[in-house]
């Protein structure tokens, strides 16, 4: 599927604000508006468009502690990835699961009520999982997002 | 802190953000007018920060992503705040974090094929402001994704 500028624009808009309309962005862009409509159509079935985010303040809902964690198993090929990846998505604090290639196996972000809370999860959680050899943990400060190579 | 019903509210529109007011009121048992006014409240006091598309960057023909491990020469003053600004500039750069850990910032980076990032991490990344050391995870499958606080 071959995009022209105008699809682009649409995509960093909705990254930007996915709740605008089709309406707000025909009077935004001066197109008109079931052309917005066909186009935002056309980029969600071509699975451009994988859904929407709810953004909210993980600190003011109680979350204070974002970590991401490397992970190296330790007995690779007596662990079963199948297996690890299941017990660790099913981690509730356990926001995202990447495997990698590199450094570590595994990157995790963890969110927590504090740093207490964090080594409870970390402690009890984490590092009982199944094949868990070297885990390194970095603190997040800060996050931005940007709208990439569009 | 957040009550029972707020937390349901967040809990399920987490889950769906397109879920309207009276379809909250009916998974919840709370009343429309309830639900509008916490959502606006939760939004007024910066709990609910917005919405944003997702997109599929493989589906845009970026099937590569990377995600590189900065650590900055740290004798350097103004060494976050050069490096910030220039790695920003970055095109193919989709996400910047930064850390307190033997990491300190991240770069989630994007490209449309081996080739191409390795022309980005010569021409783009390499060339960034007090560097000390940098690694490179790139990423083989995204297990878990969906980003939602365990509310």
């Amino acid at each position: 599927m071959t995009l022209d500028e105008t699809d682009y624009e649409i995509l960093r808009q909705l990254q930007r604000d996915a709740t605008q309309t089709a309406s707000k962005l025909s009077r935004k862009m001066d197109i008109g508006q079931p052309a917005v409509w066909r186009r935002i159509k056309r980029l969600q079935d071509a699975g451009i468009i994988a859904g929407r985010e709810l953004i909210l303040d993980a600190e003011k809902v109680g979350f204070g502690v974002t970590v991401f964690l490397g992970i190296k198993l330790a007995a690779k090929g007596r662990v079963s990835l199948e297996d690890f990846e299941r017990t660790v998505g099913a981690i509730p604090e356990v926001q995202t699961v990447e495997h990698v290639l590199g450094l570590y196996d595994y990157r995790l972000r963890v969110v927590a009520r504090d740093l207490a809370d964090f080594e409870r999860v970390l402690r009890r959680r984490i590092m009982g999982l199944p094949g868990v050899g070297n885990v390194e943990a970095n603190v997040l400060l800060s996050e931005e997002r940007l709208s990439g190579p569009i | 802190m957040l009550d029972d019903a707020s937390r349901a509210i967040l809990r399920h529109l987490q889950g769906d953000p397109t879920l309207t007011v009276p379809e909250i009121a009916q998974i919840t048992g709370l009343s429309t007018g309830k639900v509008a006014r916490r959502i606006d409240r939760m939004t007024e006091d910066g709990v609910i920060k917005g919405q944003r598309a997702v997109l599929d960057w493989a589906a845009l023909g970026f099937t590569v992503q990377v995600s590189l491990r900065v650590t900055l020469d740290k004798t350097q003053a103004r060494a976050f705040d050069d490096f910030m600004v220039a790695a920003r500039s970055v095109a193919e750069v989709i996400e910047l974090q930064t850390f307190l850990g033997r990491v300190d910032v991240r770069l989630s980076l994007v490209a449309r094929d081996l080739q191409h990032y390795q022309q980005v991490y010569r021409d783009q990344i390499l060339t960034l402001p007090h560097i000390a050391d940098i690694e490179a995870l790139m990423t083989v499958a995204a297990v878990k994704s969906d980003r939602v606080l365990p509310l």
